[in-house]
């Protein structure tokens, strides 16, 4: 194919003044500023793009509108590039995909030829015998499939999102979304039109409506700047509006921005998707729609070919042929597949510009140059019947093939919103029959096709628009009954060959009879056959496949083609980057009030959901001493740790106690003020889901506390339930807004002595399991005596503002006491020493409340709580496993790892949940699951560690650690 | 091996098999009618055929053919499981599926790959070692492992520890597969329809006649169609997320959420992952069909929804989750997004079995693990609707255990978040 540029007013994206010098397959080429690669390489007479997905056979370009998958190259480490879509830029290195050897010289072409041999599904119907076969099989299939490449090296680049809202958002800057937008905007709606183009005014860029070619331009001249000098509108250009999806949720996607746009209502004017003609070869670089071609003179100045023949079954196909003369190409011929002679002005003018013209024929194929690299020549032949041509054609020699045969609506984002279609026989076209609410359509997706229909059209839809999104609006506008939408879809473009090569779907390579093989195997619903053959399936999905192959499916069935109905269109109307979809990563990351103090004293930090919390504190090398060593300090002298991650709700109101009687397990009804009280939270169904303490401050007001993980769900199941009761309290997460240490060990009173003076901290004053609120170093604050670790201790609750302050007092207050921070390894060695279990760690999604030995923390007085009832009937049932305290029969045996399995007589029982070497005791310990009949204390039991060896067990009560509890009672 | 394609070229017409007969009439009385021509009803047709040579059977589905959560899945097929009746379970559907190409004459892309299951914190090192155990005990080939070894596998993830959630390890289920999920619904539909099974498309059943309905469930005598009546001796519903609507019209309530599960494909791409990865803490799953399409998935919605709408904020968090794993993928494009409707139970596993109605079955609770158990459902449907007993092997997920609050505990074996 050889081509040039064209004069001006030809190619009005492009600069002339802008050369720009790229390369494609390792060589250069020049075009201009506003080119597209596809654009550019067709200036340079390069008309091959790429190879097809199965036989790997020549295509170019087809829609020239980033419609097609004919286009898609490998950009560095970006796979699936639109050529025709991309901008060129200066140095943009371009390859080829899915070529094995070189774009021009692609091995895999020999595919084409064996053709025959690859029937329609032909993956399911063999490469699995004899058994196992199908692991070899699968890597040559794998290998062959695919198209763009991943660079496993490639970086993550920088992309944004941005919030926009506004009265009517307009999809689509043609005719009809200008004139709505307009409309709209005079109602004094706020309006963002969303173009996908560089250039508003779609169609009216280069489309032929006249004879004489300057209606368009007359038309957009009138519309464009009415629009952008109007304040009520923000225009978005090279947008797609990519979705919609409930309550008018559009995102619209410019470069690497995400708009998340929330309209009031919507009106879609996207157009219509030009469909292709089905004859033999069909795919071959140069055979185009008429819109392509007119799109590369209008807008790139390129003259598409040298000689063309047009197939056309309506006006625009005369238009194009009209556009073609102007640019100088030769047109061989038109063949108009209607049987009578059309009689606009455009056929006209082309009959009078000596065009032969021949009537009731059609391209029945195109002949290609050597390696289908182009063509050669078309052969023209009339029709005899449907789908069916005369045996006798002409042949004429050209370099270009133009189609016109008709439009299905760009109805992407209705579908997405649940608006259903009807297929007109009349008109041979999908037609809009509901509309979902708050939704309007103008222009060609809503059938309208005669320009000034168009027009009207799009002047009601946005007022339509307005009105819906509760705008002033004036009377509504008239439109023409006549919306042109007769005589311009041909109602069977098909036309297959005996030899085939008569492509439906360009992406998937499927020809007509692959479609008719799928649907005699059976797969006769739409559905299935798209599922069976792939058909639509592709990366242009569907546009240009779903229109024929419903139509031949509805042949082959005996079907309406409304019967036969149309596959689901699901977003995204246009391919979406994971990088714009996942925009800059937030992931909150949340930080205690002391994090930095931690920091400081060298801690190890870890995850601990969102939080980060110290792990332990020193260098990784010492972590087994330092764990050891914090464990220590906290049974001979005082340590404190950061417990500001525990959850912290505050419970007020006449109901309070109510209200916790219900939902935790315990009584709180007549705990007095100045008490706190152990909690633990089941479901429905028993299972223990979180515990924390209720701290009552006042008759009408519990702090309660929350496991770090838990708190987010203990929250919503509060509200949840009290939705229900409607009890007179008030529930706050005021998690974030209180930080907390645990001060532990013999000295704590010692050390909070010092710091606090409007507190009597004596025992008989302040005893375990009491609360006061008081000041720390002027910090307020409210103390808690409890003991998770088991000694003496106070959990101090104070402003998350005052963190860092309450952190220092207590330090140097410590600092004569020898006191240091300890992280949750030490807790956890220490806590297990006590036997106190973790929600999580040792409860999993069903251990109720008996199976972890927590009897005793419920209220068998209480008339309900969630969870009782279930309780009860599983008691009653019997339960099947209980968690035990262990220690190991033989002390030199590896310990067992936490989740390894308790194995009775080669059946599970049961698993460990927590295990430890606890130094004050001199040996491992642990809890675990075992049978019930497995738990009486001094029981032996076995747990299968590594390389499936058998280890004892011994059930041993806990507490492991001071049994009596009295040094958490001093 | 390839000569069958040789078959297809060298014949001067394509020879067309039959796959599906023409629909044709309903007939008015079938021995069994299995409500949903999903996998698991095709599969119970096929079995039934088959093994026990029941074939005066009808596959009733509103739609068409597989085309519920059979068309929607991910394809994972995996026995990882973490209860005894589960791993037991879903080891049986694992072997059957490795034979389902042969035994269907039709290729389904039984494709093993290896599954990893990612843990991001400590307590999931402590699911995975429980979940490699207890798998380990039934001989299935499961494995915690650390970093070192899953870079030797999958070179391609994140596993830096600058990752806002680093990964800490991996349970490593070397069995874990993906499979062409519509060609193992088309297998079981033609093989039971060859045997002489009618299935019946766009089908829908409107209610379902019982006699004897006297304070108690009732037995069942025949179900009634938008196409009419059909007397039948045995009924089982087999419709994933439409199950508490189905089991309305015999009067079940059941303990059953439906809650959409959305899931995409990227546009293809030359083949760069062979494994099958999953983390929990990231709520994402991703594989790479064969056709080079990265499948991904992630939680479920956060309702309960009777719909398969596609939401805008499923696709930012899973791409943003999806890149911290592999970060090189910013370029690549979505091509396509879709929903289907999941059927929970409390309890995350499925209800199967008998039911307080008499002759009335079911197979549903099949949340977002249902294709996998496809074949090993279909099988024991089959053994329970043609002895009337109910198999061992299902025995534990008797629609009873939720009166008795006696409930499995798979939850922890779940892929992703619920």
């Amino acid at each position: 194919m050889m081509a040039s540029r064209l004069p001006a007013p030809a190619g009005v994206l492009i600069d002339r003044s802008k050369p720009i010098t790229f390369n494609f397959c390792g060589q250069d080429y020049t075009g201009f500023q506003g080119d597209t690669i596809a654009s550019a390489l067709a200036a340079n007479g390069v008309g091959m793009l790429s190879r097809s997905f199965k036989y790997h056979r020549p295509r170019g370009l087809m829609t020239a509108a980033g419609q097609d998958a004919n286009t898609l190259v490998q950009i560095g480490d970006e796979p699936n590039v639109l050529a025709d879509l991309r901008a060129i830029e200066a140095g943009l290195a371009i390859t080829a995909q899915n070529v094995f050897g070189s774009l021009a010289n692609d091995y895999a072409n020999v595919l084409d030829g064996l053709g025959r041999f690859l029937p329609v599904g032909f993956y399911y119907k063999t490469f699995f015998r004899p058994k196992g076969a199908w692991r070899y099989w699968e890597k040559l299939i794998r290998a062959l499939a695919g198209l763009g490449k991943v660079d496993v090296g490639a970086h993550h680049g920088y992309y944004d999102k941005q919030y926009l809202f506004c009265d009517v958002a307009v999809v689509g800057g043609g005719a009809a979304g200008l004139a709505a937008a307009q409309a709209a905007a005079a109602a004094g709606a706020d309006v963002i039109l969303i173009e996908e183009n560089v250039r508003l005014g779609g169609a009216l860029n280069y489309a032929r409506f006249d004879v004489e070619g300057r209606r368009g331009r007359g038309l957009r001249a009138d519309l464009v700047p009415r629009i952008e000098a109007d304040q009520n509108i923000r225009v978005l250009t090279g947008a797609f509006a990519n979705g919609w999806f409930a309550d008018h949720w559009i995102p619209v996607i410019q470069g690497n921005r995400m708009y998340k746009l929330r309209a009031g209502a919507v009106v879609i004017a996207s157009g219509s998707y030009e469909q292709p003609l089905v004859f033999r070869n069909n795919d071959l670089p140069g055979v185009m729609f008429s819109s392509a071609a007119q799109r590369l003179i209008k807008l790139y100045g390129v003259k598409p070919g040298t000689r063309a023949v047009v197939a056309t079954a309506n006006a625009d196909g005369y238009g194009a042929a009209l556009d073609l003369l102007d640019a100088g190409v030769d047109v061989a011929c038109i063949a108009d597949l209607r049987p009578q002679r059309g009689d606009g002005p455009l056929a006209d003018a082309v009959r009078d510009r000596g065009v032969p013209i021949v009537q009731g024929a059609t391209v029945s194929e195109a002949i290609p140059q050597k390696g289908n690299l182009g063509i050669e020549a078309a052969r023209v032949a009339k029709i005899t019947g449907q789908g069916t041509t005369a045996d006798v054609d002409d042949r004429f020699g050209c370099d270009l093939i133009v189609t016109a045969v008709g439009y299905n609506p760009t109805a992407n984002l209705i579908h997405h919103a649940g608006g259903t279609f009807v297929y007109n026989d009349d008109t041979a076209m999908f037609e809009l029959t509901a509309l979902p609410q708050g939704m309007q359509a103008a222009g060609s997706v809503n059938g309208s096709f005669d320009i000034d229909a168009v027009i009207e059209d799009g002047g009601k839809g946005g007022w339509s628009a307005a009105r819906n999104a509760g705008c002033k609006v004036g009377p509504m506008p008239t439109v023409r009954n006549d919306r042109g939408a007769f005589g311009v879809n041909h109602p069977w473009p098909i036309f297959p060959h005996p030899k085939g090569r008569d492509f439906i779907d360009f992406d998937e390579d499927l020809q007509v009879h692959d479609i008719l093989d799928a649907i005699a195997e059976g797969y006769d619903d739409v559905e299935l056959m798209k599922r069976f053959s792939t058909c639509g399936m592709g990366p242009s999905q569907g546009r240009h496949s779903s229109l024929n192959s419903v139509r031949l499916t509805a042949r082959a069935t005996g079907r309406s083609v409304t019967d036969t109905g149309t596959t689901t269109s699901r977003p995204p109307y246009a391919a979406e980057t994971f990088g714009v979809l996942a925009g800059r990563s937030f992931e909150p990351e949340r930080k205690t009030a002391m994090h930095h103090r931690h920091l400081e004293l060298g801690a190890r930090m870890m995850p601990a959901g969102q939080w980060w919390r110290p792990e332990y504190y020193g260098p990784p090398e010492r972590r087994s001493l330092s764990i050891r060593e914090e464990a220590a300090v906290v049974r001979e002298a005082v340590g404190i740790i950061d417990v500001s991650t525990l959850g912290g709700l505050e419970v007020c109101g006449p109901d309070a106690a109510e209200f916790l009687n219900r939902v935790y397990t315990f009584a709180y009804a007549k705990q007095p003020v100045g008490r706190a009280r152990y909690l633990l939270m089941t479901d429905q169904h028993g299972v223990i889901i979180d515990d924390g303490v209720a701290c009552r401050l006042h008759d009408h007001h519990f702090y309660v506390t929350a496991t770090t993980s838990g708190v987010g769900g203990v929250y919503q199941h509060m509200l949840f339930w009290n939705a229900q009761w409607r009890l007179q309290v008030n529930i706050t997460n005021a998690t974030a807004s209180w930080c907390g240490v645990n001060l532990a060990g013999p000295k704590a009173r010692d050390v909070l002595a010092a710091v606090c003076t409007d507190v009597d901290l004596s025992s008989a004053a302040f005893p375990y399991m009491a609360v006061r609120e008081g000041t720390i170093a002027g910090v307020p604050a409210r103390i808690i005596r409890i003991g998770f670790v088991g000694e003496l201790g106070y959990e101090i609750h104070a402003p998350a503002s005052q963190g860092e302050a309450l952190w220092d007092a207590l330090m140097v207050a410590g600092e004569p006491h020898g006191i240091r921070p300890f992280g949750i390894e030490a807790q956890r060695l220490l806590r297990l020493e006590k036997g106190h279990i973790i929600i999580g760690q040792d409860t999993d999604g069903l251990t109720n409340a008996i199976e972890a030995e927590m009897a005793w923390a419920i209220s068998r007085n209480k008339p309900y709580f969630v969870g009782k009832r279930a309780l009860a009937i599983q008691e009653k049932n019997g339960i099947k496993r209980k968690l035990v305290g262990f220690t190991l029969g033989n002390p030199a045996d590896p310990a067992p790892k936490e989740s390894h399995l308790v194995i009775r007589d080669g059946e599970i029982t049961g698993r460990t949940t927590s295990v430890n070497y606890s130094y004050a005791l001199g040996r491992t310990i642990g809890l675990a699951y075992v049978a019930t009949d497995q738990a009486e204390p001094g029981t032996a039991f076995q747990i299968r560690i590594e390389k499936g060896r058998m280890i004892d067990a011994v059930v041993t009560k806990p507490p492991f650690y001071d049994p009596d509890g009295r040094r958490q009672e001093l | 091996m390839v000569f069958a394609l040789l078959k297809y070229g060298l014949n001067r017409h394509y020879p067309r098999v039959h796959q599906f007969p023409k629909p044709r009439d309903l007939r008015p009385s079938y021995d069994v009618v299995i409500i949903g021509g999903g996998g698991h009803g095709l599969a119970t047709a096929y079995y039934l055929a088959r093994d026990w040579g029941i074939t005066n059977v009808a596959v009733l589905d509103k739609g068409y053919l597989g085309g519920g959560n059979t068309a929607r899945n991910t394809a994972i097929i995996r026995s990882n499981y973490l209860t005894p009746e589960g791993v037991r379970f879903y080891d049986e559907s694992v072997r059957l599926y490795k034979d389902l190409s042969n035994d269907f004459d039709m290729n389904i892309m039984y494709s093993e790959r290896g599954h990893f299951t990612l843990a991001h914190t400590d307590a999931a090192i402590r699911t995975m070692r429980w979940r490699a155990e207890v798998n380990k005990h039934f001989g299935i080939e499961s494995e915690l492992i650390f970093n070192d070894d899953i870079a030797k596998l999958c070179p391609q993830l994140n596993l830096s520890d600058k990752a806002r959630y680093p990964v800490l390890g991996a349970l490593y289920h070397v069995p874990g597969s993906i499979a062409r999920h519509d060609a193992v619904a088309w297998g079981y539909g033609a093989g039971a329809a060859m045997r002489g099974v009618d299935i019946h498309q766009r089908t829908e059943v409107l209610s379902v006649t019982r006699e004897g309905v006297n304070g108690t469930g009732g037995r069942v005598t025949g179900v009634l169609t938008n196409r009419g009546p059909i007397a039948c001796k045995k009924v089982i519903q087999a419709v994933a997320g439409a199950s508490g609507q189905v089991a309305a019209m015999v009067g079940m309530r059941l303990p059953i959420r439906t809650i959409p599960l959305q899931a995409c494909v990227s546009q293809p791409l030359k083949p760069f992952l062979d494994k099958i990865i999953v983390s929990g803490s990231l709520h994402v799953y991703i594989s790479q069909s064969s056709r080079g399409e990265l499948v991904m998935g992630g939680s479920t919605d956060p309702y309960s929804l009777y719909g398969t709408r596609s939401t805008l904020d499923f696709k930012e968090g899973l791409m943003a989750h999806m890149l911290e794993l592999f970060p090189f993928l910013g370029n690549v494009k979505i091509l396509r997004q879709w929903a289907g409707m999941t059927d929970m139970t409390p309890d995350f596993a499925p209800i199967m079995g008998e039911t307080q109605i008499e002759n009335y079955y079911i197979d549903a609770g099949w949340g977002t693990w249902g294709f996998k158990a496809t074949p090993v459902c279909g099988k024991r449907n089959a053994e329970m609707l043609a002895t009337g007993r109910v198999p061992e092997l299902i025995q534990g997920f008797t629609y009873r255990r939720f009166h008795d609050y006696n409930q499995l505990g798979e939850k922890g074996a779940a892929s992703v978040g619920h």
